[in-house]
């Protein structure tokens, strides 16, 4: 019997063959794979993970691929990071950095959802591989459909920023910006996602693609020694990411690997793009769509696809969400370099100042085994830190001139 | 004949009013609501828009219009 079993209706639980399918025809809920675990369950132990590839790959079982991984071999397995610094700054005594900054080939936890997503897309006969995004999603699905030989289609919105434009041109996909606002854009994506035969990876081929991100989770239990952390803090975009880490928890309760999972999962988000953390806030179970203003862009998604689900897990995990201005969110990052050496983009600012404050309000205590996830690389976002990170030391070509500066002993 | 799929959303304003059956004798569109969240302060549905599409394009331009905002289902697509 195959893993995957179907393809389910989130709302009303209509089930749908494993085709490239994303909504459900008769209610227009969004669709997730089913799988069957007692199958799972018997081909999955520690050991065969242990034994597995060095990659996202070893949880191959729990991913919705049929054969075996074709693109994207190496995303996955990044570094989970006793951050003993930072911990001790925050008053933590067990506190974990998931490292995504490092994530193969482009640098954030993309490359898990992309990896999965055009794995399966090739499985399902697709040649072209394409997407809607501003940043991350694009240079990973650019890079993994030119080291695939796909032929790929990226659409932008006509005013991004040249550096941006710059990272996805490099792997030579066709770059199609577009004029109009953001919703017009929006909007003719999802329309060219319904017409062309693509693998519109956060389209119609979402609900695999998301199913990449539980990766999040295995590996985090994994590199524990598989035990469930007691909280996670997790960035939130369209909060898909926050609901694939509970469901990569339980599920590995569901097949055995985990005795208990009793983490409470938290989110954050940047104050000037927060409709789920504001939601949560105002005990709403629903979220009211914002138009973004903040310099986390990746994160910047004011009408969020699963904002709803992301409150479901945060209440049925007993979480807690919150958000950070741009400054904390430069504080963040600052914090973040400066005691544990990982310089990450703007979410993970956005991350490191949610965790600071969960902290300061008691909802992360001392001795709370906890894991921040980092999603992606400060590289790619320099410009939100550009201005408050000070200037060089200049002096002329003289050793005088040095030691007047940094004194006998080299400090300054 | 083309049929196409929206989340539309209502500001609290907007709520009382019948916008649904106006688009329906304004645009020459069939509306068909599959799923709906409709409270004092706010309000939501997924519906299917059938008809010519140049009728559907205009009967979105004419929701927005009203201040309704429409919004294709998946929601933002642009990550």
């Amino acid at each position: 019997m195959a893993k995957m079993k179907a393809l389910i209706c989130r709302e009303c639980g209509k089930e749908y063959p494993t085709e490239a399918l994303h909504v459900c025809e008769l209610c227009f809920g969004p669709l997730e794979v089913k799988y069957n675990y007692d199958e799972i369950r018997e081909a999955m132990s520690r050991a065969s993970i242990e034994a597995g590839p060095k990659s996202l790959w070893r949880y191959k079982e729990l991913l919705p691929i049929e054969g075996g991984p074709t693109i994207g071999l190496h995303a996955g397995m990044t570094p989970l990071v006793h951050a003993k610094n930072l911990g001790a700054f925050l008053g933590l005594d067990e506190l974990y950095i998931k490292n995504d900054c490092v994530n193969q080939p482009t640098l954030s936890f993309k490359d898990r959802v992309v990896a999965v997503a055009l794995t399966r897309a090739r499985e399902l006969g697709y040649e072209t591989a394409a997407c809607a995004s501003t940043g991350n999603l694009a240079n990973s699905v650019a890079a993994h459909a030119a080291q695939a030989g796909m032929q790929c289609y990226v659409f932008i919105p006509g005013d991004l920023e040249a550096a941006k434009v710059l990272g996805n041109l490099i792997y030579r996909p066709k770059v199609v910006e577009i004029e109009g606002n953001y919703d017009d854009v929006n909007r003719l994506c999802s329309e060219i996602a319904g017409e062309r035969r693509w693998a519109f990876v956060n389209v119609n081929i979402r609900p695999y693609y998301a199913e990449g991100s539980k990766t999040l989770a295995f590996e985090v239990v994994e590199q524990l020694g598989w035990r469930a952390p007691d909280q996670v803090v997790v960035p939130m975009a369209s909060g898909s990411l926050l609901t694939k880490i509970w469901k990569g928890l339980n599920e590995f309760q569901k097949i055995g690997l985990l005795k208990d999972v009793s983490t409470k999962v938290n989110g954050a988000q940047a104050e000037g793009c927060s409709p789920i953390a504001t939601a949560y806030k105002d005990g709403r179970d629903f979220f009211k769509p914002v138009k973004p203003n903040t310099i986390a862009k990746s994160l910047a998604i004011g009408n969020p696809a699963d904002g709803y689900y992301a409150l479901k897990t945060v209440a049925e995990s007993q979480g807690a969400m919150d958000a950070v201005t741009d400054d904390e969110v430069i504080e963040g990052i600052k914090l973040l370099a400066q005691t544990e050496g990982i310089f990450a983009e703007t979410a993970g600012g956005v991350t490191i100042g949610t965790l600071r404050k969960l902290v300061k309000q008691g909802a992360i205590k001392k001795h709370d085994v906890t894991v921040a996830y980092i999603t992606g690389n400060g590289l790619k976002t320099q410009e939100a830190v550009v201005d408050s990170v000070g200037r060089p030391f200049r002096i002329p070509p003289s050793l005088v001139k040095f030691e007047q500066t940094f004194g006998q002993q080299g400090a300054a | 004949m083309t049929k196409l799929r929206f989340h539309i959303r209502f500001p609290e304003e907007k709520i009382p009013e019948p916008v649904i059956y106006q688009i329906g004798r304004e645009y020459q569109v069939v509306t068909s609501i599959r799923r709906a969240d409709v409270r004092e302060t706010t309000g939501w549905m997924d519906v299917e828009f059938s008809g010519e599409t140049e009728e559907i394009e205009r009967a979105i331009a004419g929701l927005r219009e009203k201040g309704v905002l429409v919004d294709p289902i998946e929601l933002n697509v642009v990550e």
